[in-house]
């Protein structure tokens, strides 16, 4: 089995340079797949799981670049490891939670994942940074074509891709585009926005915690229909959806430095103060002052690579801490743990 | 306001705008339990959709439908939301459409096909599009199009025809 502490020494892939990655941190496309005859995960004896983790085993091993795939078992991990799987992206709550037969396929940079025995027998992912759902669907589409070659998949002409959750069915498609709001945020104009947005049919999320409350101003935009238009339809839908919001996040902060200057100095200035200084710090305290630090540098106010930043998202996480000391800590443990890490991050900014 | 299910006083009361039409669903507290709505939780529309096709009264003593395949029941089905496997959609068709309508607003796959389906799955595909492009031209009345178009379905549906007798891929 390969070690999870090898994705500690990196990144993602996706947390690279990217277009618009100021408001926009990465793009993500979902495919959930079935095999075909085969009971969905949900249902299913361990032996039927077990069935399935071991034919896409055997279709990666077909794949040209199968050796560049990790994979793991959700059976075989600690529950630290599972967190930190979660915490960098690459599999969901839900697959952590799975007995036997569940498991994950990663490439090397992270850019794509393949969780077995979730929901569905396949959910595939790709992420790509800053705003490109067209090349993350297009890399989607190639890895899907490949385990096709070995696996048949529940499909009907009429309702597509057959998924355990109707609101899947039909493409089974999820794409979605991880944004950094602070200036919609700030203006008191993200409700609004997120009121917009759902009306026409697309799902707006906090990344950490719901609503306009979402810790670190992070949101998630995503197609919730399925079914009836083509894939590249769909995305350009949010795509154009997306470049709207996107608008109003830079005019947010446009107003914010014409009208409140000195305001905005004063909460990217205290959030720096903070964290280079406290010696204790909770997830959800250092996700919203990096969230000020991170306008901070997008209004060229601190001279900070903005990835870095948002690397350091992942990296103040619980297991993320616990993996790097390779220790069980408690939760004021990782508070201390977590300021440190900040502080030395902001030591030579 | 009366509940969808019997005569008792409504508690419960869901609107979903579908198509631009309002959708609203009544309920009484009894039969809110029943359909599996757990009143002090949120809920989700998808999950009252798929309670409420199908027949319209859910009595007990109803006969109870069971996926030959995977031998999940109805009752389980509606209660998480969650079909058995992929014949669970043949099993459920009746009540699966409706809910499959109102959630997307479409009930045609018009993407991807896998490679292995064969050239009847990508002919169906085909006089799918070209019907929704005909719908369309009907509606911003282009009717040259239209039957542009109409003929164009003939002739796949023509081209279909003479493999249905043997191939049935």
């Amino acid at each position: 089995m390969t070690t999870l502490a090898g994705l500690l020494q990196r990144h993602g892939g996706w947390l690279e340079a990217g277009p618009e990655e100021g408001p926009v941190i990465s793009s993500r496309v979902r495919l959930a797949r079935n095999l075909r005859d085969t009971t969905f995960p949900g249902w299913a004896s361990k032996k039927i799981r077990n069935r399935v983790w071991n034919d896409v085993s055997l279709a990666f091993e077909q794949m040209p670049d199968n050796g560049k795939f990790l994979r793991w078992r959700m059976d075989e991990l600690t529950s630290l490891d599972r967190d930190l799987l979660f915490e960098r992206h690459l599999i969901s709550r839900e697959l952590a939670e799975q007995p036997s037969g569940s498991g994950v396929f990663v490439n090397e940079d992270e850019c794509r994942a393949v969780m077995v025995n979730e929901e569905d027998h396949i959910r595939l992912q790709s992420l790509q940074p800053g705003i490109n759902l067209q090349k993350a669907w297009a890399v989607a589409d190639e890895l899907d074509n490949e385990l096709e070659k070995n696996l048949s998949y529940a499909f009907s002409s009429k309702l597509g891709y057959l998924t355990a959750c109707p609101s899947n069915v039909g493409t089974g498609l999820r794409a979605s585009v991880m944004l950094h709001l602070p200036g919609l945020v700030l203006t008191q104009e993200i409700k609004p926005v997120i009121n917009a947005v759902s009306k026409i049919g697309l799902a707006v999320r906090g990344l950490w915690g719901e609503g306009s409350e979402a810790s670190g101003h992070m949101f998630q935009i995503s197609n919730q229909i399925t079914l009836g238009r083509t894939e590249l339809e769909m995305i350009a839908n949010i795509e154009q959806i997306v470049q709207e919001v996107i608008e109003h996040e830079k005019n947010a902060r446009l107003r914010l430095m014409e009208k409140q200057e000195i305001r905005v100095h004063d909460h990217v200035g205290r959030a720096y103060g903070i964290l280079a200084n406290a010696a204790l710090i909770s997830t959800g305290e250092a996700l919203d002052l990096l969230s000020a630090l991170r306008m901070g540098v997008d209004l060229g106010l601190l001279p900070i690579v903005r990835r870095e930043i948002d690397r350091l998202f992942i990296r103040i996480q619980p297991a993320h801490l616990q993996k790097k000391g390779n220790v069980s800590l408690s939760p004021e443990e990782r508070d201390i743990r977590r300021a440190q890490l900040i502080r030395n991050f902001l030591k030579d900014k | 306001m009366k509940c969808d299910l019997c005569e008792k006083e409504a508690v419960v009361h869901l609107t979903q705008v579908v198509n631009g039409e309002m959708k609203e669903i009544h309920l009484c507290e009894e039969h809110a339990v029943s359909q599996g709505i757990d009143l002090n939780s949120p809920i989700s529309i998808t999950d009252i959709l798929m309670g409420l096709n199908g027949p319209q009264k859910n009595l007990a003593g109803e006969l109870s439908l069971v996926c030959p395949k995977c031998g999940i029941a109805r009752e389980e089905f509606r209660k998480t939301g969650r079909l058995g496997c992929p014949d669970c959609y043949k099993t459920f068709m009746a009540e699966l459409t409706m809910a499959i309508k109102a959630m997307h607003q479409s009930g045609q796959h018009l993407g991807k096909i896998p490679a292995r389906e064969g050239t009847q799955t990508r002919i169906k595909s085909k006089i799918a599009h070209l019907q929704q492009e005909l719908d369309a031209a009907i509606a911003r009345e282009d009717f040259e199009k239209a039957v542009m178009l109409r003929d164009q379905i003939k002739l796949c549906r023509e081209e279909r025809a003479p493999d249905e007798k043997g191939d049935k891929s």
